[in-house]
């Protein structure tokens, strides 16, 4: 093969590579919650997306006042960028969006653990976590 | 020709009001944690005890929940208390005339702050979101420079 010809092929490779790995990287994420569901309930029967749009959609009052839901920063439509308070942009939550978005269990921690506060004055479970991942890797 | 001379006396004597400059954040990890939700303060803009007050309660932060691991915030911590207004600046600027005794949360709070700015308009408030909001206005802001503008 041509030089050229090799280099079409690697970035053929490398494009299909890359949803590929951050659907991998995703699935640890999950595996990781699912793990933990089991543990807390073991009649567990699996993560729902419909659930999870329900937590991202709904409005809460045990939180902050100026906080009401999940969709307050990162709006109505996952697909589209959000903002905090202070005006600063978020990426869109949907990882056909933003491919990255729960690849990393230590960044995914970290923010359900602050937004959970935040938003509902709790934290959020496991079996929480996992629906609100698969409803956004599903958009 | 005296009237041009003075005049011209005053815009250069007003000239170094027209540029704040401070250093910007140089510590990666305040970078990325502290500017993950507004712009990143510039340490100078407030003196030590109050960025020690600050990271002292960051799961209640203005209302949300901003915690991170000690060890971070730790790091965070001495990063902003070495290069506030007050040590590595000259405590001139913004944190000029704040009472010892006075340990603000916000700059915005800064007497300094209000007498520059005055009370920002509803209709501004409405455009800026928060006060806090300085890099909507400064654009250079979080790399330290606010340019009267
Ligand atoms: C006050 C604004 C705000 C609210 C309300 C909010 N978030 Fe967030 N969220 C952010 C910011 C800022 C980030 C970090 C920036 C980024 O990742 O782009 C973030 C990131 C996240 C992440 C990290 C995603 C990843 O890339 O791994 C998760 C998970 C998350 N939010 C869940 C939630 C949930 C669940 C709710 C509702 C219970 C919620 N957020 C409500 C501001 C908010
Ligand atoms: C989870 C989001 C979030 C993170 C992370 C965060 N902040 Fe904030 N911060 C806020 C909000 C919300 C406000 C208040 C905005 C308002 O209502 O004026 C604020 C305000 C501030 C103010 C006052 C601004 C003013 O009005 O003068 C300072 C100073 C500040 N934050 C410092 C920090 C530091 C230092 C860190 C890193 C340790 C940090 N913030 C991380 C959300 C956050
Ligand atoms: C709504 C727009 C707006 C916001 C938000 C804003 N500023 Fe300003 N700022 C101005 C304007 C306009 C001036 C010039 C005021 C004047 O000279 O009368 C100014 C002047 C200043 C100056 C003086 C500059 C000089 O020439 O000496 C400083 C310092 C400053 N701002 C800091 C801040 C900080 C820090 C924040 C955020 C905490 C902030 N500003 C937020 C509009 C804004």
């Amino acid at each position: 093969m041509s030089l050229k010809a090799w280099i079409v092929t690697g970035a053929f490779i490398g494009g299909l590579a890359v949803p590929v790995l951050a659907a991998a990287g995703q699935d640890a994420v999950l595996a990781q919650y699912k793990t933990q569901a089991i543990a807390a309930d073991p009649a567990f029967a699996g993560f729902s997306a419909k659930r999870g749009a329900e937590l991202y959609k709904s409005s809460n009052s045990a939180g902050g006042p100026d906080t009401p839901s999940c969709s307050s920063c990162h709006t109505a439509s996952p697909l589209k960028a959000g903002m905090t308070r202070a005006g600063k942009a978020i990426e869109p939550m949907a990882v056909s969006a933003s491919p990255s978005r729960f690849t990393d269990i230590a960044k995914t921690e970290k923010w359900f653990g602050r937004n959970c506060k935040t938003v509902l004055g709790r934290a959020c479970s496991a079996q929480e976590k996992g629906d609100f991942i698969t409803y956004l890797s599903g958009l | 020709m005296r009237i041009v001379f003075a005049a011209l006396l005053t815009v250069f004597t007003s000239l170094p009001a027209l540029a704040y400059r401070v250093a910007p954040v140089a510590d990666k990890v305040t970078q990325t944690e502290c500017g993950a939700c507004h712009m990143v303060y510039p340490a100078a803009l407030l003196p030590a005890r109050s960025w020690d007050a600050i990271t002292a309660d960051l799961a209640n932060h203005f209302g949300e929940d901003a915690s991170l691991e000690q060890t971070v915030v730790d790091g965070i911590k001495a990063y902003l208390m070495a290069n506030a207004g007050d040590v590595a600046g000259d405590g001139r600027g913004l944190i000029r005339g704040l009472p010892q005794d006075q340990t603000p949360l916000r700059i915005t709070e800064l007497p300094m702050f209000t007498r520059i700015h005055g009370n920002f308009s509803p209709r501004t408030m409405k455009k800026i979101g928060v006060a806090g909001n300085c890099s909507f206005c400064h654009q250079a802001a979080t790399k330290g420079m606010f340019e009267d503008d």
